[in-house]
């Protein structure tokens, strides 16, 4: 499966050979629930290079969320991570004391989410609340106001002199994310995480703000993980994309290896569904048959997490839990390595769909 | 196709501000029009699809045609029978008829009723004693393909989809005749919303029942519908057969919509028509054509003039001034 290689539709960012800025390793996670442990997150290793924008997709329930506040430490009282390390500068996050993270979050990291009101607060005015993020720098109020009215008018805001003394509610949904992103960005961080934070957004706004992020991203050089369950969104916007399923990692590889080349069933039937990709108009939608596995105790399938769906599966998917094959791309030169945990990916495995 | 609804200038006011402080600002008319000079039709076994940004009116619509709020001017006849004016009384039987289907119809029901109990309600309401309601718990669940089991399941025992099949069956309990369907997909992952889309296609062609479909997803009118309406600040900017306006738009605001639909597909050719800004406030009308603060096509006649409806073909009507030429969208995908 070829595909005519095209132009760049963005620029593309730098890969640095070097260690890739975050690098999430054999990360297991459970939550804690009356029915028993709910296994949301098995075994995830991906990684975020610098300056690169990094797509998380998947279904809802998948682990895409857990993910990202995992990353940021943000997780919820039940959550217990039982297993891998998150890599970010050279250390484990997971081993940092919660005084430690504090100094990277709202520093090296920093997140946007789907709602703004999560990280504003409606009884403070915009200007104020920027102003207190800036509590670390020694710099006069005055100064941190300026510096608050610039970042508001590089995210586009209207009047920034002005609008900087408002109050959320005074904002539009759209403009709210505006000011979300800007108070992320504030800090350049090296890597923002984003959870779907266009979701609720309408989509003359959405694809405002997408454009919003990737001039950003270009601009301040940082590297984004960008969560979303919107294809299309991702495929504007991200460089790479993981795949996830079930709280596994099911593929992962540069956006055109995804999109073009799909090496999982599972990715193939995601991009199958997506309405955008049906030219023909059709009273008939294909759909991914059956449903998510349960997550909660003994009751994760065996082999591939796949499998109860999987319109390819058989014998060896039962009981054997596909590696991370390499996928041969479709790319002429693939910009990042293009897995995915398929047996039909293995090179000895004949039988081919 | 004999024509089941017909809205013709629909008007729905509401009152922006109370009358007392109207009075004391020396405001003449404190209201703001949601919705203005509405007018479609739909057939038996035909759908509409509403599109536009939140806050154009789709809902507002959806609402009046219930006789959920008053209207203040046009007509909506459905079946032939004047729906505006009539009592709360004289409401309820065509509520049987003409069905509305929420966004969240289980999450926005009490999370104490059983499945059966949310689909069987709608014989509550209008008193239809005769039926057993056994009986038609199980026809309204094989209709939208659930198993029988569900019947004694509460709404958080339900994943996404299968709540979007018991709102459906809830609609459908008393055999409408037109089935009205906020946002019927919003919230679901593709996976889920093709299931949905794909049993209201199968029911209404099985069926034959009138839809409207409001939705802001694109991809979802251009299966769905036979003909769609763009609004904006609670007019028919666009209005015509949904491949004609989808293949040959000639209102800006429809390519605006129309561009802002990222293609699951990296190598896209991307040629993005962006409106400016926000939506203006209802209570601040732009002067001239409404859209002209955000369009990227405007020129001074804008600000002064308001366009009139112009036709495309006979069923195909916009209101622009420089509408873009029938040959628009090819050129854009060629360049
Ligand atoms: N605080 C929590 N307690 C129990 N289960 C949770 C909690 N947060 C998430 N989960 C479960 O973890 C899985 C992954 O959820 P999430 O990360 O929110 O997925 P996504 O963001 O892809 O929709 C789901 O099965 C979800 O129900
Ligand atoms: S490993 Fe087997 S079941 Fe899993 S996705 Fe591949 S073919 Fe399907
Ligand atoms: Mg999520």
């Amino acid at each position: 499966m070829t595909h005519p290689a095209a132009a760049p539709t963005r620029p593309e960012a730098p890969r640095d050979a070097a260690a890739p800025l975050l690098d999430v390793r054999h990360l297991s996670l459970d939550f804690t629930s009356p029915r028993g442990r709910i296994h949301a997150l098995r075994d995830i290793s991906m990684t975020v290079p610098r300056g690169r924008i990094v797509g998380v997709v998947g279904e809802s329930g998948s682990g895409k969320s857990t993910l990202a506040y995992a990353v940021i430490r943000l997780l919820a009282e039940n959550a217990r991570v039982v297993g891998g390390e998150i890599v970010m500068d050279g250390r484990d996050l997971l081993t940092l004391s919660p005084r430690e993270m504090r100094g990277i979050r709202g520093r090296r990291m920093s997140m946007i989410f789907q709602d703004p009101m999560t990280s504003l607060n409606r009884v403070m005015s915009i200007g104020q609340q920027m102003i207190d993020i800036q509590y670390r720098d020694p710099i006069s109020k005055a100064e941190k106001r300026k510096r608050a009215v610039e970042a508001l008018r590089r995210v586009g805001i209207p009047d920034p002199e002005d609008r900087v003394n408002g109050y959320p509610h005074q904002f539009s949904g759209g403009m709210r994310q505006r000011i979300c992103i800007a108070m992320a960005m504030m800090v350049e961080p090296a890597l923002l995480l984003a959870d779907e934070p266009t979701t609720a957004l309408d989509a003359t706004t959405e694809v405002q703000i997408i454009g919003l992020l990737e001039r950003l991203q270009a601009e301040i050089g940082c590297s984004i993980l960008f969560v979303s369950h919107h294809l299309g969104t991702v495929a504007e916007l991200c460089h790479d994309v993981v795949v996830l399923y079930a709280g596994e990692v099911v593929e992962q590889g540069s956006v055109r290896d995804i999109f073009h080349n799909p090496g999982h069933p599972y990715t193939q039937a995601l991009l199958d569904c997506d309405p955008g990709r049906i030219k023909e108009k059709t009273r008939r939608l294909p759909t991914i048959p059956g449903v998510v596995p349960s997550l909660v105790g003994d009751q994760v399938p065996t082999g591939c997490i796949f499998k109860t769906r999987c319109p390819h599966a058989f014998d060896r998917c039962d009981h054997e839990v596909p590696p991370s094959y390499a996928v041969v791309s479709g790319e002429v030169a693939p910009d990042a390595p293009h897995t995915a945990r398929c047996h039909l990916r293995d090179a000895a495995e004949e039988r081919r769909p | 196709m004999s024509t089941l609804l017909e809205v013709e200038h629909l008007k729905v006011r509401f009152r922006s501000m109370g009358a007392l402080r109207a009075l004391m600002r020396r405001v003449k008319d404190p209201y703001i029009d949601a919705v203005c000079d509405v007018s479609f039709r739909i057939g038996r076994g035909e759908t509409l699809g509403l599109v536009g940004e939140s806050g154009s009116g789709k809902s507002t619509i959806a609402r009046a045609l219930m006789g959920l709020i008053p209207s203040h001017g046009g007509s909506m006849r459905f079946d032939g029978t004047e729906l505006r004016g009539l009592s709360q009384r004289a409401y309820k039987p065509v509520r049987r008829d003409m069905a509305m289907m929420f966004q969240d119809p289980v999450g926005s029901l009490s999370p104490r009723l059983t499945v059966r109990s949310l689909i069987t309600e709608p014989f509550r309401i209008h008193g239809v004693r005769d039926r057993d309601m056994d009986a038609e718990t199980r026809r309204l669940l094989e209709m939208v393909g659930l198993p029988a089991g569900f019947a004694q399941r509460f709404p958080h025992q339900l994943s996404g989809g299968q709540a979007r099949r018991v709102g459906v069956a809830r609609a459908l309990a008393l055999d409408p005749r037109l089935v009205i369907a906020d946002e019927p997909t919003a919230g679901l992952d593709v996976s889920i919303q093709g299931e949905v889309m794909n049993l209201l296609a199968e029911l209404q062609d099985r069926l034959g029942i009138g839809m409207v479909v409001i939705t802001h997803n694109l991809n979802v009118v251009r299966h769905i519908s036979d003909q769609m309406a763009v609004m904006y600040l609670g007019r028919f900017v666009e209005q015509g057969p949904t491949e004609e306006v989808f293949h040959r738009p000639r209102h800006p605001y429809t390519e605006v919509l129309l561009s802002a639909n990222p293609e699951p597909d990296p190598d896209a050719k991307l040629h993005r028509v962006e409106a400016r800004g926000d939506i203006p406030s209802l209570a601040h009308r732009p002067t001239g054509c409404e859209f002209h603060t955000r369009c990227p096509r405007a020129r001074d006649y804008c600000r002064e003039v308001a366009p009139a409806l112009s036709s495309a073909a006979p069923d195909h009507t916009y209101t622009c001034h420089f509408p873009l030429e029938a040959d628009a969208k090819e050129r854009r995908l060629e360049a």
